[in-house]
C-alpha cells in the first residue's frame, strides 16, 4: 500500500523544459511509425551508440505486449532500470498524441530514479502513417518506415512522413529482395519535406545507426547550448 | 456551477488515461462473461451498483471538501485487489496533471504535493470539480458514468461490439445511473458530519479477483 508519499515535491503539470528543482530535464525524442518497420532495432543501435557518452533511458509503447521492453532488456543495450513500458489500450496514437499523461509520467519518473539524464528515447507501438507525437510529450520525432513495406509510402506522405524531424528509411539491405527503387523513395520523401532531413539506413550494415546518432546528437548540442 | 465545465470534464477525451484501462471489462471479456450486448449491460449494471457506487461517493466527498487524505484512506480500504489500487493511484495521478493544467487550484496542489505518486482516481476527480466550481452531484455522476463507460468502450474495441448497441446500453442504464449518483451523494453529505464511514463500501468480489489475474497476464490490451 501507498499511504505516505509526502517527501516528494509535485511533478510538473506540463511539459516544461525544466524541472521542478529548476534544472533542465532531459531532451525527448519519439520514434514513431508503422508496425515492424525497425523502431525498437534503432533504438537499440542508439542505445548502444550513445550510451558511453551520455545518460541514456527508453520509454517504450507496446500495443498489447511488453515485447519491445523485454527485447531491449535482452539485448542488454542499457541497464533494466532505464526502460520503462507504458500500456496503451489498444490505441498507441492515444497515449503519444491525444492523451500524453501516462507517457509523461514514465520520463519523470525516469527522471527522478536514475537521472540526471541527458536523452529519453520514446517508441511509440507500430502505428498507422498519421501516427505522431505531441509536441507536449517530445522535443523532436523520428518516424521511421522501412523498404519492405512499400516503396509508396514517400509518396503517400501523410503527418509522419511530411512532418517528422527526421525520416527514416530502414532495411535498404532488403531492397532487391522486395524490388523498392531507393531512389525513387529518397525522391519522393524529398518532394514531401522539402528541407526536413531524411536518412537512408541499413541495420545490418557496417555504417547502421550512424547517421541517426549523429543527428541525435546535433539535436542534443542545440537542446543544452 | 456551470454545466459546460462539466461537460468538459465528463469528456471521454478530456487527457487523463482512462483509455488504457477497461475498468475490469477485459477480464470479463477472456473469461466468457462478457460476449454481447445484454452480457455488457448486466456487466455495467453490476459495476455500477458496487465499484462505481462506491467511487461516485467518494468523488462527491472529495467535492464537498471532506478531507481529501482520509478519503484516500477510506478507498485503500475500500479496495481489496492491489493490482486495483495501483491502477486507481495511476489513473489519480494522470487526472491530477491534467486537471492543475485545466483548472489550476490550491486544493490541487496540496493533494499533488501530498501524494506525489497518485491519490485515488475519485478523491482526485472530486478535487478537481471542486476546483471546477461544480459541485458533489457532478462529482458523483462523472464517478459513476467512467465507472460504466469505460467498459463500454473498451468491448467496443476487444470484442469488435457494434458501438451503436454499446451506447445503447449506457443508455439504458441511465435511470439507474441517476439514483446511483443520487445515494452517492447523500452518503457524502453523511459523511461530512459522520466521518468516511459513512461512504458504502461495495466491492465487487469477482472484479478483484479478474483484476488481480489480468494483471498477470503477458499479453493484454488494457492497463486494468
Ligand atoms: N534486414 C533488416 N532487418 C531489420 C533492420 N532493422 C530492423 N530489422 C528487423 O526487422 C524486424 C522488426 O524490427 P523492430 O525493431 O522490432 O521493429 P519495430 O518498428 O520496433 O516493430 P513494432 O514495435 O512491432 O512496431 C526485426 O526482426 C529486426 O531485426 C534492417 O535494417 N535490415
Ligand atoms: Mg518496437
Amino acid at each position: 500500500m501507498h499511504l505516505d508519499h509526502s517527501h516528494h515535491g509535485p511533478s510538473a503539470v506540463s511539459a516544461d523544459a525544466h524541472r521542478p528543482d529548476g534544472t533542465r530535464r532531459a531532451l525527448r525524442i519519439g520514434l514513431g511509425g508503422p508496425v515492424g518497420s525497425g523502431k525498437t532495432a534503432t533504438v537499440a543501435a542508439l542505445c548502444r551508440a550513445l550510451r558511453e557518452e551520455l545518460s541514456l533511458a527508453v520509454v517504450t509503447n507496446d500495443i498489447y505486449t511488453r515485447e519491445d521492453a523485454e527485447f531491449l532488456l535482452r539485448e542488454a543495450v542499457l541497464p533494466p532500470e532505464r526502460i520503462s513500458a507504458v500500456e496503451t489500450g489498444a490505441c498507441p496514437h492515444t497515449a503519444i498524441r491525444d492523451d500524453i499523461s501516462a507517457n509523461l509520467e514514465a520520463v519523470e519518473d525516469l527522471e527522478d530514479e536514475v537521472g540526471p539524464l541527458d536523452l529519453i528515447l520514446v517508441e511509440s507501438g507500430g502505428d498507422n502513417l498519421t501516427a505522431t507525437f505531441s509536441k507536449g510529450l517530445v522535443d523532436a520525432q523520428i518516424f521511421v518506415i522501412d523498404v519492405a513495406g512499400g516503396d509508396d509510402i514517400p509518396r503517400k506522405g501523410g503527418p509522419g512522413v511530411s512532418t517528422a524531424d527526421l525520416l527514416v528509411v530502414n532495411k535498404t539491405d532488403l531492397a532487391p529482395y522486395v524490388g523498392s527503387d531507393l531512389a525513387r523513395m529518397a525522391a519522393d520523401a524529398k518532394a514531401q519535406r522539402g528541407e526536413l532531413p531524411v536518412v537512408l539506413q541499413s541495420l545490418r550494415s557496417e555504417e547502421g545507426v550512424r547517421d541517426v546518432a549523429d543527428w541525435v546528437r546535433a539535436r542534443l548540442a542545440a537542446w543544452t547550448a | 456551477m456551470s454545466r459546460a465545465a462539466l461537460l468538459v470534464l465528463a469528456d471521454g477525451r478530456f487527457p487523463a488515461g482512462g483509455h488504457a484501462h477497461s475498468g475490469g471489462a477485459e477480464a470479463a471479456v477472456k473469461a466468457g462473461r462478457i460476449t454481447d450486448a445484454a452480457s455488457l449491460e448486466e456487466f455495467c449494471r453490476g459495476r455500477l451498483h458496487t465499484g462505481a457506487a462506491m467511487t461516485a461517493a467518494l468523488a462527491a466527498a472529495a467535492a464537498l471538501g471532506v478531507d481529501p487524505t482520509g478519503l484516500d484512506r477510506a478507498a485503500d480500504a475500500r479496495t481489496p485487489s492491489p493490482a486495483l489500487r495501483v491502477a486507481a493511484r495511476k489513473l489519480g495521478r494522470q487526472l491530477m496533471r491534467a486537471a492543475r493544467a485545466t483548472w489550476p487550484h490550491p486544493e490541487l496542489d496540496a493533494l499533488a504535493q501530498r501524494f506525489p505518486k497518485g491519490a485515488h482516481q475519485p478523491v482526485v476527480l472530486g478535487l478537481t470539480a471542486r476546483a471546477a466550481g461544480l459541485g458533489p452531484e457532478d462529482a458523483a455522476y462523472c464517478s459513476a458514468y467512467e465507472g460504466v463507460s469505460g467498459p463500454a468502450t473498451a468491448v467496443v474495441r476487444l470484442l469488435g461490439l457494434d458501438p451503436f448497441d454499446a451506447t445503447a446500453v449506457l443508455a439504458r442504464l441511465a435511470p439507474e445511473l441517476d439514483r446511483v449518483a443520487q445515494d452517492a451523494v447523500d452518503a457524502a453529505r453523511r459523511a461530512m458530519t459522520d466521518g468516511v464511514d459513512a461512504l458504502p463500501a461495495r466491492s465487487a468480489p469477482l472484479l478483484e479477483i479478474g483484476a488481480e489475474v489480468h494483471a498477470g497476464w503477458p499479453v493484454r490490451l488494457f492497463a486494468s
